[in-house]
């Protein structure tokens, strides 16, 4: 379980260029749930995302990771409970490193690294089977640097990682937004398969609505570093994206005229 | 020619400045840790076993007390960029300058002679070995161990977390590594190998100069760079190889320029002659590129 409580943050506190990203923002994410989180540019979706890992702290308010204050705490210290995919297929993974050394990085995550070996030939197998869950053929390439992959090979591995060792909550940052249609399709079946295979509680950022409707069981929107609304159960079911702007329309009192917001 | 005691020496030096090629290896390769403090953290080495070997410690210990120092002085680099935020390269620099008094502080005057001590060599000149080959033939064992004990630690959890630190600090954070404190450790790890490579030093020279560690840093990336031309460093183990390599490459240059008389080349053109080598290294890799290009378009 995850709870965030009236986070504040402001970016560039006193200058000219000061941009507040947070207003007030709460939101709390059960234990299971699959929340997709919308919003057009500048919402606050990725800086919510960033603030709940830890990339960076809030001004004010609380976060609680499995009734763990965790506001204070800085990125390592949260990865134990806090898992992550990136919108940069580049980012979630090491290029210079071997998939076998990348997959072992993952398997570690949050826990103590001693001077023991870090690929351990007991890991091979589990390596193995998740990999090949991939169909990509990569379970025999584990000696393969990473940067030899392409982008959604690389991002599929990223999710592979994320839910290696168990966590509270798997943020997925946009994470299909920089593949090609047909890569981003995959990835996102490959994601919501992960995530009900093994119960994950996750919470998935997306620029689509329609792709925010089609997956997971509750869908939130942010506006201007707040919650505008948040639906679920009997009340999402048939929802489209037309419901969805005029549900914004009338949450909000003003028309959408971000056409990103439309796109997908 | 080259005479063979010259090729000795070549080699000897080399495989001393292929520690520091390991310790930069460290910081500019696996950490992207551009650090300069090379240059103060080598004759501190050398200043720190040469007073505890006067002092009259077991020499094995005094070069161990020096990997201290060098450690201790990374340390505070790294922690001048880590916790207080200065920029990576001036923290060195910063680190550098005041080592420079601290060396002097350590040894009480500019130099201090070794040569009627007792050093990590004594015992080896028992064997009967030529004089010139002693300190060539235990710097190989040293070297060996230390590649071989770099080696597994890069390949240990631990040195994993570090390469990934230095490769992507933003996943080495998601995946819960202490990206500050593996800067901290790397850095410190790097200087403790200088160190090493000053102790060395100063006992094979006889004598520690608190100048001794002007240009190391040039000289280190000249054996980095250059090993890397000569074995791409595609896997840890290469990596470290090519540091050797490329420092006994570097030395037996130098000593082939000053030793070849038709080029008139002197003593005192040693940091022209690296810096040409330098920019050698660096270019002609890209040249060999684009020549192997020029041929496989040929052919298409």
């Amino acid at each position: 379980m995850i709870s965030a409580t009236d986070l504040r943050l402001t970016f560039g506190k006193g200058t000219p260029l000061e941009n507040p990203a947070l207003r007030g923002m709460s939101l709390t994410v059960n234990q299971g749930e699959f929340v997709t989180v919308i919003g057009s540019n500048g919402a606050g979706k990725s800086t919510f995302l960033n603030a709940l890992a830890g990339e960076v702290m809030v001004d004010s308010g609380k976060i609680i990771v499995d009734n763990t204050d965790v506001t204070k705490l800085p990125t390592h210290k949260r990865a134990a409970s806090v898992a992550r995919v990136f919108q940069d297929p580049l980012a979630g993974t090491c290029e210079g490193l071997s998939i076998e050394e990348n997959l072992s990085l993952a398997i570690k995550r949050g826990q103590r690294r001693g001077l023991t070996s870090a690929v351990k030939k007991e890991y091979m197998e589990r390596f193995r089977e998740s990999l090949s869950s991939l169909k990509l053929g990569l379970e025999n390439r584990l000696g393969d640097k990473m940067g030899l992959l392409s982008g959604g090979q690389r991002q599929a591995v990223s999710l592979l990682m994320a839910s290696l060792t168990p966590s509270a909550i798997l943020l997925l940052d946009e994470h299909t937004a920089a593949l090609d249609p047909k890569t981003a399709a995959f990835v996102l079946e490959l994601t919501t398969r992960i995530i009900e295979e093994q119960k994950l509680t996750a919470l998935m950022v997306t620029h689509s609505m329609k792709q925010a409707l089609e997956v997971g069981d509750r869908t939130v929107m942010l506006h201007q570093g707040q919650v505008v609304f948040d639906i679920e159960g009997e009340d999402r079911k048939g929802l489209e994206v037309k419901d969805l702007l005029g549900l914004f329309e009338k949450q909000r009192g003003l028309e959408v005229d971000d056409d990103s917001l439309l796109l997908g | 020619m080259l005479s063979e005691i010259a090729l000795y020496g070549a080699i000897e030096t080399g495989l001393i400045y292929g520690l520091v090629a390991f310790g930069i290896y460290l910081s500019f390769r696996v950490l992207d840790f551009p650090d300069l403090t090379v240059d103060g953290s080598f004759p501190l080495g050398a200043a720190v076993a040469a007073m505890l070997i006067i002092a009259g410690w077991n020499p094995w210990l005094a070069t161990g007390a020096a990997i201290l120092a060098g450690m201790a002085a990374g340390a505070v680099t790294a922690i001048l960029n880590v916790k207080l935020n200065i920029l990576n390269l001036l923290a060195s620099i910063l680190t550098m300058i005041a080592l420079y008094s601290v060396n002097l502080r350590i040894m009480g005057r500019p130099n201090v002679a070794l040569l009627t001590e007792e050093t990590v060599l004594t015992p080896w000149y028992d064997l009967n070995l030529a004089y010139h080959q002693v300190p060539v033939l235990l710097f190989i064992i040293v070297v060996l161990v230390s590649l071989f004990l770099l080696w597994r630690f890069m390949k240990s959890e631990t040195g994993l977390a570090m390469r990934a630190t230095g490769a992507n600090a933003r996943m080495a954070r998601a995946q819960g590594i202490a990206t500050g404190g593996m800067i901290i450790l790397g850095v410190a790890l790097s200087n403790g190998l200088v160190g090493l490579a000053g102790a060395l030093f100063a006992q094979s020279q006889g004598a520690a100069d608190v100048t001794m560690g002007v240009g190391v840093i040039v000289i280190g990336l000249a054996s980095l760079i250059g090993g890397e031309a000569v074995i791409t460093p595609n896997s840890v183990i290469k990596a470290l190889i090519a540091c050797v390599v490329g420092a006994i490459i570097y030395r037996l240059a130098i000593a082939f320029a000053l030793n070849a008389d038709f080029l008139g080349l002197q003593a005192q053109d040693l940091n022209l002659i690296t810096a040409v080598l330098v920019t050698l290294a660096i270019v002609l890799p890209g040249v060999r590129t684009s020549v192997a290009a020029r041929f496989t378009r040929k052919k298409a």
